[in-house]
């Protein structure tokens, strides 16, 4: 393989995977902050595809689309928030009916169709900021757009996380009990959790879906998966290094897990196995992780 | 200060289950003073203390804590107003949060948790005054996750935790009944300090008889969902180990125990 492919190659994994980092990093809230299996994902990442889709079809600003995006994640994160606290279903069936839910409002959201191109379209690829890149720089807008949203989302979420708001977060995972003795409803700070956690799910389906010009009503098929491997990934390589924090830990297990499935394409792997290697690699990370905790415990 | 106004609670009413816990139990406390509670297994200590503090609801009867109806408010409400203390170290604390941090969450306990920096560098120095009192030298791992602390150390946390905002009531449940002798002494003798130096008026359970005579201002004995021991002022402070052991004793012969 020539330095060029490779290049190339490097490029592609990034450009995707900074992208689905930002969905690492909102899984990361619900899954290893809240200690929430949120099957959601799957529904509320092609919704913030289809609501840019629909927007920026309709002539809106792209950024204005992405915050839209945002908002539409955490009403989905609400819901299955409020399913969970105030119905008592438990976590994964809650997930999984605003999931299905989801599928039917993203068809809506689209009008109908399951995938909704708009080409040629101003998006945060070819417009405001990007538009700005020197000439050398703009064949790579799509890595530097892409590294510009999820460093911004990373800044923030760990500017919160250390807010009172965002430490009665942490201690909502850690310890129910803890929140309640602080005189907090637990069950409303798990809400918001959810609701943060699958607004930045959306953002990144939205950011995607402006990079590929379209939007897909199947991209959330799993997504679940994905942002789960990536995010123990990240803490599994990462998790005993204090100076590495666990947003960057989760982004970084977004590109590694991209960089394995383009290594199987590239190694001609057909199209249709994705999902099972996706499955696999997911099985091979969890195995690994259980099989290290072993290890470590031994050791104490 | 907290009156437990004819409470009944009967647990799986209506099935072959029913076990009746409480009929009509009254309890009063005044202001300052420091209540210890022991009992057989199954006397309803452990149920009283849910009661109190919303984690069940009574069937009939009103609480009434510092003149307020709190008989329906919801668990984290009137947590605001109550310090608690559990037997499990773990629950009292956050393990994956620091030291600091975990100051810093009590030390806004009942107020907003909003946007502004969750620590505020200023009251560093009052934490670490207040963690010196525990003489574990925690004022010097500030910055240490407290699920590496161990379980004494923990649990002199959580009751410094628990005390650190103005409370109306301080509830200790089997606080140390799972720590080893040397930690116990530790977290009773800080318990004792605490609760003289803020005037906390304390509820106790214990299983511990040597603490319930030691420690505390009055002591009562419950048996079956009622009080058969009832002893404040000086006649608490003249109470021995031995005289409990043996109204304990018969009533665990009584059982057939």
């Amino acid at each position: 393989m020539s330095l060029a492919i490779i290049g190339g190659l490097l490029e592609n994994i990034f450009e995707e995977g900074l992208i689905y980092g930002i969905m690492a990093i909102g899984v990361y809230i619900t899954y290893s902050i809240l200690d929430f299996p949120d099957l959601t994902v799957d529904g509320s990442f092609p919704l913030g595809g289809c609501v840019a889709a629909a927007m920026i079809g309709a002539g809106a600003n792209p950024l204005l689309a992405c915050l839209a995006a945002l908002l539409c994640g955490m009403a989905a994160g609400c819901i299955t928030g409020l399913l969970h606290v105030k119905c008592k279903i438990t976590d994964l069936l809650s997930g999984i009916l605003t999931m299905t839910a989801l599928w039917s409002v993203n068809l809506v959201v689209t009008g109908g169709k399951s995938v909704l191109p708009f080409y040629d379209l101003p998006t945060i690829f070819n417009s405001g900021l990007a538009a700005l890149l020197p000439e050398g720089l703009y064949a790579h807008r799509v890595v530097i757009i892409g590294a510009l949203c999820v460093i911004a989302v990373k800044l923030i979420v760990d500017l919160y996380l250390k807010t009172k708001s965002g430490l009665l977060l942490r201690a909502v995972g850690d310890n129910q009990s803890f929140v309640t003795s602080l005189g907090k409803d637990q069950g409303n700070r798990k809400i918001l959790g959810l609701a943060l956690g699958n607004g930045l799910v959306a953002l990144s389906g939205c950011v995607l879906a402006q990079q590929a010009e379209s939007a897909n009503i199947s991209s959330g098929t799993g997504m679940v998966v994905m942002a789960l491997a990536s995010v123990i990934i990240g803490r599994t390589l990462f998790g005993r290094l204090r100076f590495v924090r666990s947003t960057t830990s989760a982004v970084v297990g977004a590109c590694i897990y991209k960089a394995c499935l383009a290594v199987a394409m590239q190694l001609g792997l057909p199209t249709n196995y994705l999902k099972l290697l996706m499955a696999a690699i997911f099985t091979a990370v969890l195995v690994s992780n259980n099989l290290g905790r072993k290890k470590h415990a031994e050791i104490r | 200060m907290l009156k437990f106004d004819n409470i009944c609670k009967t647990f799986n009413p209506g099935t072959p289950d029913a076990a009746v816990v409480f009929q009509n139990f009254n309890l009063e406390l005044e202001k300052g003073e420091f209540l210890a509670i022991v009992g057989s297994n199954g006397s309803g200590k452990t149920t009283l203390l849910n009661i109190l503090c919303g984690s069940i609801p009574a069937d009939s009867g009103r609480i009434l804590l510092a003149g307020e109806d709190i008989t329906r408010q919801k668990e984290h409400r009137r947590a605001a107003k109550m310090g608690r203390v559990f037997q499990d170290p773990s629950r009292g604390v956050c393990p994956s949060l620091t030291v600091l941090e975990n100051m810093a969450l009590a030390d806004r306990k009942g107020r907003a948790y909003g946007l502004s920096w969750g620590v505020d560098k200023k009251r560093r120095g009052y934490y670490q005054q207040q963690l010196e009192r525990l003489h574990l030298g925690l004022e010097n791992r500030l910055g240490q996750k407290v699920g590496s602390l161990s379980g004494g150390q923990r649990q002199a946390l959580a009751l410094l935790l628990a005390t650190m905002t103005p409370i109306d009531i301080l509830v200790l449940d089997e606080h140390t009944a799972a720590l080893d002798p040397k930690s116990s002494e530790n977290v009773m003798r800080l318990t004792d300090e605490l609760v003289r130096e803020k005037g906390l008026t304390t509820i106790m359970v214990t299983h511990n008889l040597k603490y319930a005579v030691e420690y505390g201002s009055r002591l009562i004995m419950m048996h079956g969902g009622a009080i058969v021991e009832d002893r404040g002022g000086e006649e608490k402070q003249k109470l021995a180990v031995a005289d409990l052991l043996g109204v304990f004793n018969a009533i665990s012969v009584e059982c057939g125990n």
